[in-house]
């Protein structure tokens, strides 16, 4: 399961390769915060999901939400991951104005949920990103520094929301994987409901540690980290800025300083953040208002029996039960709602021609609306029904595609435009026996002629048929008797 | 271990507290005194000592994932220095 | 009656319950008293006409039922008390009017006692004489020829117990600062079994270590108080699940056959021959009521106060980060965020609040971590193995509570090892989470009170609260205050 396709980026001087590992911050899905009781809604007025525990008043003290271990449980699970029954609570100490109590909770030496891996289809095969460990943490508020030239605001509703950190080894090598990378994990996290995935809203972000070396070097550089960043785009771009950046620095004999920088997108190009440089010693201790977290076995066994099919298992279901190809199989499980849909109009219709629909027709429609699955104008119902229309020959594939248009239009119910639209084929053979027998005689040369060995008419004598049923007429029967007839 | 002037000064600003040459001299002297007080640590053998974090040995308290509304005006911004339209407001922060 | 002030806790309460005093002349008569007692500094905070007011509702109420009916009590500033401003004597809170109430007070209210106001105490409850106060020092009600400090943190509490400002009240320990100034005062101080009464709504000094307790002018008020105070609050994680107990109801002074030890390491150099003896007196008075009296040794005591303070400092660093000037309290001015994060913690913070930030910053910074926060950690579970190892043994410990009693203002204030060693018998049983009580024992040639320490097991007040009510009979301490701070 090697890397097949190599990522080289040219210098001066040679090639070089990139080596990205991942940081991705993980909104859990929760009614609740992490260590308190205030709502985790995104959007609401500033500073009304607060508690006292979140605005850090004196005297406040945080309780674990078990519902957020159990989805760090199952967002390990998800990642083939080992769930450690022991795990500590540490304060992650420094000072910023959207962090209330001066320090963060977060999980140190021992996180929830240790080494794991995710599996990359890339066009090239497969690859294993390793995972190095998932901890749970708490969020920090919001800080507004345009708001006025003096003063910066702050709003603590994001303060205290419960976030995994997934971090990744450096096992990514291109800002294609590193896009699919997160695509899949943002994928798990939703088939397991742990995770929204809203990179908008910032239910999800990465650091991004970015290094380069030579080619086939086997040691490492020394890496940056781009922080906080919320779009893949961006994130692809930022890698190969910021990998060029480092080559250029290399080739010139100056050294790479491991620090933190902030990719500005309208400049496109990454810059140090002078203001995390002096923060840098975060003097980690176990919190003392938390005891350790000690898991019953019990308690892990409960959530792996209730855990969801993954994306990995689903694939290969689909692989065996639809027989797709891994591919299409790839590109269905790849969203959760994009599977269900299939599964919906397979099991009512035919696997291989719900594929090509949905992959095909269905994906275009989407791409063109910029819209999701979720809200897809044509009902999984409704492509169902439209598959079984042209596998009873009730209407033609060609004809089908007339429908579907008027389907996404309207959202109707394909039966109905058949039927109003007069669209319905006409596959009575003693019908069109007498409309063929019609253009044969007056066609009496083109019939002699193809008697005599002008095969390629053959065409002319469907087309004219075709024209004669306004195009509903059931090719297959239009050729059997054809066939007949001109023998 | 000695502290120094330049230990009381980076120390003081993780610590977020402002300086000046008198307090530094002073904390000079006690923070050395304080450390060659508790470096009489420094005479037992740990090795094989596990750390103690917490003297309590019941499982940690779990919480159910349920949300208490609070009243922002009344709770959360009612002590604040200076606060906007419901926002905490505080000195321009310097990226 | 003229002298309801003297009465104690649980008197105080009964008389009003057999309705030979209302609750308003109880509140009165201490309103009165603390008016003229502002010399001893002990009152930050209050607010007499709620007092009052509820006093007066409580007289009109018919159910008398409740354990602390009608009982006037003010608390140390450290707890968060609703509408009223907490400071934790710190300039820093200054203006500070928490919107909520802490467990343990919000017990005692529950109890129908009557909130009187807020006791002064060390900064942020870091000191051992209440003279780190941003509101000045305490003054003890005994004196010599100097005023005398009343031990600290707790310092305003014992000084009002003692002074008969309060009927009782709840302290905070964390290296002894319930016990400390209860024997500098000659009251009755416990500090409970960690985890047995609730932090939440307490302003945080070591959160490891803090722990609220009573502090009272006998055993049996010392009782009633811990049984309303204690018990598992689903808001704090390291509170135990444990029930409270009838702690009153179950006094005993019938202590014959308990197992005492006596650990060879609580002689310590320069401890005065009046203490010796006092502690010497103790342990006849044990055998006398047929307790068993056992030689023990906590080997790593010494180790426990070089300990203390990483641990403690280390963890208060972090606990005080929040005071920032931007959610509540003080906050200076600055050109940008971190100028006035600086500015805000350098005036609002006092120097010793200081000194211990930045001690504990250094223990925990990148280099020193393993040297001193991580060993004193470990040095915590030799210290904490000492005592699981005499306690197979024995079933408490007897000491005495302090090396000295109660010393001149400034006296120890340049030298903070000097003030440190204060609280070198207090500081293991915060280490170890064990309850530990201070009971007045006697006096020393310059008539100033001395304290004996029960040490008990895990969750074993009881025992040291039968010990120390079968001591107290026999030592018969006499408080001997003469009311010379009195400003008629
Ligand atoms: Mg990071
Ligand atoms: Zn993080």
């Amino acid at each position: 399961m090697n890397n097949k396709f190599n990522y080289y980026l040219k210098g001066k001087k040679g090639e070089y390769e990139v080596v990205i590992g991942l940081e991705v911050h993980a909104q859990i899905l929760s009614e609740a915060k992490l260590f308190s009781p205030s709502a985790t809604k995104f959007g609401q007025e500033p500073n009304s999901q607060v508690s006292l525990v979140d605005a850090a008043m004196p005297g406040m003290l945080p309780v674990i939400n078990k519902f957020c271990v159990e989805q760090a449980i199952k967002t390990g699970l998800g990642l083939n991951a080992k769930i450690n029954n022991f795990s500590i609570f540490d304060r992650k100490n420094y000072f910023y104005a959207d962090l209330p109590q001066g320090y963060q909770i977060s999980q140190y030496k021992n996180p929830i949920v240790g080494e794991g891996k995710v599996i990359l289809d890339m066009p090239y095969g497969t690859k294993e990103i390793g995972i190095e460990r998932l901890h749970l943490e708490q969020d920090a508020g919001k800080s507004l520094h345009d708001q006025d030239p003096n003063n910066s605001f702050v709003d603590l509703n994001r303060s205290g929301i419960a976030l995994m950190e997934i971090v990744s080894k450096p096992d990514l090598s291109s800002p294609e994987e590193v896009s699919v990378y997160i695509k899949k994990l943002r994928s798990i996290m939703r088939y397991l409901n742990t995770c929204d995935g809203n990179m908008e809203e910032g239910s999800l972000r990465a650091d991004v540690n970015v290094s380069v070396r030579k080619k086939g070097s086997k040691d490492f550089g020394t890496r940056c980290e781009i922080k906080n960043m919320n779009s893949i785009k961006f994130i692809q771009q930022a890698i190969d800025f910021e990998a060029y950046r480092q080559i250029e620095l290399i080739e010139d004999g100056k050294a790479v300083n491991q620090e933190t920088r902030l990719f500005d997108n309208k400049k496109q190009e990454t810059r140090s953040m002078r203001s995390k440089e002096d923060a840098h010693d975060y003097r980690y201790f176990p919190d003392p208002d938390l005891l350790p977290l000690k898991l019953d076995s019990d308690f892990i066994e409960n959530i792996k029996k209730k855990l969801p099919e993954l994306p990995d298992q689903k694939k290969q279901r689909l692989i065996n039960e639809f027989k797709l190809s891994s591919y299409e199989a790839g590109v269905i499980i790849s969203d959760k709602e994009t599977s269900a849909y299939y599964e919906n109009v397979a099991k009512n219709s035919d696997y291989k021609l719900a594929s090509n629909w949905l992959t095909v027709e269905l994906f275009a429609v989407l791409n063109k609306q910029n819209k999701n699955i979720s809200d897809s104008p044509v009902s999984s119902i409704n492509l169902a029904k439209l598959i079984n229309l042209i596998k009873n020959n009730t209407i033609s594939g060609k004809i089908a595609k007339t429908v579907f248009e008027e389907m996404v239009k309207t959202d109707g119910d394909p039966e109905k435009i058949v039927i109003d639209r007069g669209l319905k084929q006409q596959s009575d053979p003693k019908e069109l026996e007498k409309i063929i027998s019609k253009i044969l005689e007056n066609n009496g040369d083109k019939v002699k002629q193809y008697k005599s060995g002008k095969e390629k008419l053959f065409g002319f004598f469907v087309g004219q048929a075709m024209k004669e049923t306004e195009g509903k007429g059931n090719p297959n029967l239009i050729n059997d008797i054809l066939k007949k007839m001109l023998k | 271990m000695t502290i120094t002037k330049d230990t009381v000064k980076k120390i003081s600003k993780l610590s977020r507290i402002s300086t000046n040459s008198k307090f530094e001299e002073e904390m000079i002297k006690d923070l050395n005194s304080i450390i060659k007080f508790v470096d009489q640590l420094n005479e037992l053998n740990i090795d094989k000592v596990e750390p103690l974090s917490s003297v309590v040995n019941e499982k940690a308290t779990l919480r159910e994932d349920e949300v208490k509304k609070m009243n922002a005006k009344n709770d959360i911004l009612k002590n604040s220095p200076e606060d906007n339209e419901n926002y905490y407001v505080v000195p321009k922060v310097i990226e | 009656m003229s002298d309801i002030t003297k009465l104690s806790l649980v008197d105080t309460v009964n008389n009003i319950k057999n309705k030979s005093i209302s609750c308003e002349e109880v509140t009165s008569a201490y309103i009165k008293r603390i008016n003229k007692s502002k010399k001893l500094n002990c009152y930050i905070e209050s607010d007499f006409e709620q007092a009052i007011n509820k006093a007066k509702s409580l007289d009109n109420k018919s159910d008398k039922n409740k354990k602390l009916f009608g009982a006037p009590i003010a608390v140390k500033d450290l707890f968060c008390t609703k509408n009223l401003q907490t400071t934790a004597s710190s300039k820093i809170l200054k203006g500070f009017k928490p919107q909520y109430e802490s467990t343990v007070t919000s017990k005692l209210w529950d109890q129908d006692a009557i909130l009187l106001g807020k006791l002064n105490c060390d900064e942020f409850a870091m000191g051992s004489s209440n003279e780190t106060s941003f509101y000045g020092n305490v003054i003890n009600p005994y004196r010599n020829k100097n005023d005398l400090v009343p031990g600290g943190s707790s310092g305003g509490c014992s000084s009002a117990v003692a002074a008969n400002l309060t009927v009782s009240t709840v302290g905070t320990d964390t290296g002894g600062s319930i016990r400390q100034p209860a024997s500098f005062t000659g009251i009755v101080g416990l500090k409970p079994t960690y985890g047995r009464c609730s932090r939440w709504g307490i302003v945080a000094f070591a959160s490891s270590l803090d722990q609220a307790g009573p502090m009272t002018k006998n055993v049996k008020d010392a009782s009633l108080m811990l049984e309303v105070i204690s018990g598992y609050d689903q808001k704090d994680s390291t509170s135990s699940k444990k029930n409270s107990e009838n702690f009153l109801n179950n006094l005993s002074k019938n202590i014959k056959g308990t197992k005492i030890g006596i650990p060879k390491e609580y002689v310590v150099e320069g401890m005065s021959k009046e203490i010796q003896k006092l502690w010497d007196k103790g342990i006849e008075i044990c055998k006398s009521l047929g307790c068993e009296i056992i030689n023990v040794s906590l080997p790593h005591t010494k180790y426990a106060l070089p300990t203390y303070y990483i641990i403690a400092p280390a963890e208060a660093s972090s606990n005080l980060a929040r005071y920032d000037g931007v959610r509540y309290g003080f906050r200076s001015k600055g050109n940008d965020l971190i100028e006035m994060y600086e500015n805000t913690r350098g005036e609002g913070f006092g120097r010793e609040v200081k000194r211990r930030i930045l001690i504990g910053t250094y223990v925990l910074s990148s280099g020193y971590y393993d040297a001193y926060y991580l060993k004193a950690q470990k040095v915590r579970s030799m210290i904490k193995k000492d005592f699981d190892d005499v306690y197979k043994e024995v079933d408490a410990i007897l000491t005495p509570t302090a090396p000295s009693s109660a010393f001149a203002i400034g006296e120890k204030t340049s030298d903070p090892i000097s003030m440190y060693l204060n609280d070198v018998f207090t500081v293991p049983t915060n280490l170890a989470g064990l309850p530990g009580i201070s009971i007045p024992a006697g006096y020393d040639q310059n008539n100033l009170p001395l304290g004996l320490q029960v040490i008990g097991r895990h969750f074993d007040e009881q025992k040291i609260l039968d010990i120390s009510y079968a001591l107290e009979d026999e030592i018969k301490f006499k408080a001997s205050i003469e009311d010379w701070w009195i400003n008629e």
